[in-house]
């Protein structure tokens, strides 16, 4: 693929992951999926840049977002003691899986996001 | 017509600490035992998933805090960075180690990322309607079964 071209796919498919992001979306469900579909690029590679982009992007929308005043940060701590420890547990068993296996658990765990999403999306318009 | 303005300015000063002051007050839940087992537990399913698949941690993250925490949408979504920064700092550094990066796409894709990602978070005042939500879950969906096949 030309350079350029791939330079430009880069950087728009990072601007529309990232305003999903920013809002607090889910920035990395998308970026990851596009990367691999569109672009070829290995699983495990993609992951790893999500999560680096993803701790730049942060700093800065979470400064915007504490400036607005949307960051709560009472019993957050309940959530990080255990998150952190497993978020090694995750990213060690993802270093040592195969990358087809890491592929096909990552679209069963999309599309398990989107039908809880879906089914949040009737519960509330009903 | 200077004055006028520095009023102004100071205005939007004290409504901003309001809307700091009353973020504090919504969450005023008491966090009893069930709730901290509730949080332990899903923190430990949250930062499994971030790990495991490099993201999405956060999508898992703002029911949760939603229902656990009472936060309406637009503070559970902006806790929701706060809640996975840690464990996304953790995850990549074990990335890094073991050599799942590459500087060429990290710099372009995460330049991208970062613009998108300032926007996105001044974006937040207008949340964005409930279809585009629904929009979002069937390109996740199509995606998910594109790399199932």
């Amino acid at each position: 693929m030309n350079i350029y071209l791939t330079i430009f796919l880069y950087i728009l498919f990072g601007l529309i992951s990232g305003v999903f992001g920013g809002l607090g979306m889910g920035g990395g469900t998308i970026l990851i999926p596009m990367l691999t579909i569109f672009l070829g690029m290995e699983q495990k590679l993609c992951q790893g840049i999500n999560l680096v982009s993803f701790l730049v992007m942060a700093l800065f929308s979470l400064i915007i977002h504490y400036r607005h005043g949307y960051i709560v940060t009472k019993g957050v701590w309940f959530i990080e003691i255990s998150g952190v420890i497993f978020s090694i547990l995750g990213a060690c068993l993802a270093a040592i899986s195969s990358t087809s296996v890491l592929r096909m658990a990552f679209g069963i765990f999309l599309c398990v996001l989107a039908i809880i999403q879906g089914i949040i999306y009737l519960k509330n318009n009903k | 017509m200077s004055r006028t303005k520095t009023d102004n300015k100071e205005q939007n000063k004290t409504s901003r600490c309001r809307s700091k002051k009353s973020a504090e007050t919504k969450n005023n839940v008491d966090i009893d035992g069930k709730r901290k087992f509730a949080l332990m537990f899903c923190g430990a399913i949250i930062g499994f998933l971030n790990g495991f698949f490099g993201g999405g941690g956060g999508m898992v993250c703002v029911p949760l805090l939603q229902k656990v925490l009472m936060l309406d949408a637009k503070h559970s979504h902006a806790t929701a960075i706060l809640v996975i920064f840690p464990l996304s700092l953790i995850s990549a550094a074990i990335y890094i180690f073991n050599g799942f990066i590459d500087s060429f796409p990290l710099l372009t894709v995460g330049l991208g990322v970062v613009v998108g990602g300032v926007i996105g978070a001044f974006a937040l005042k207008f949340l964005p309607p409930k279809i585009l939500r629904l929009i979002f879950a069937i390109i996740m969906f199509i995606g998910g079964i594109k790399l199932i096949l």
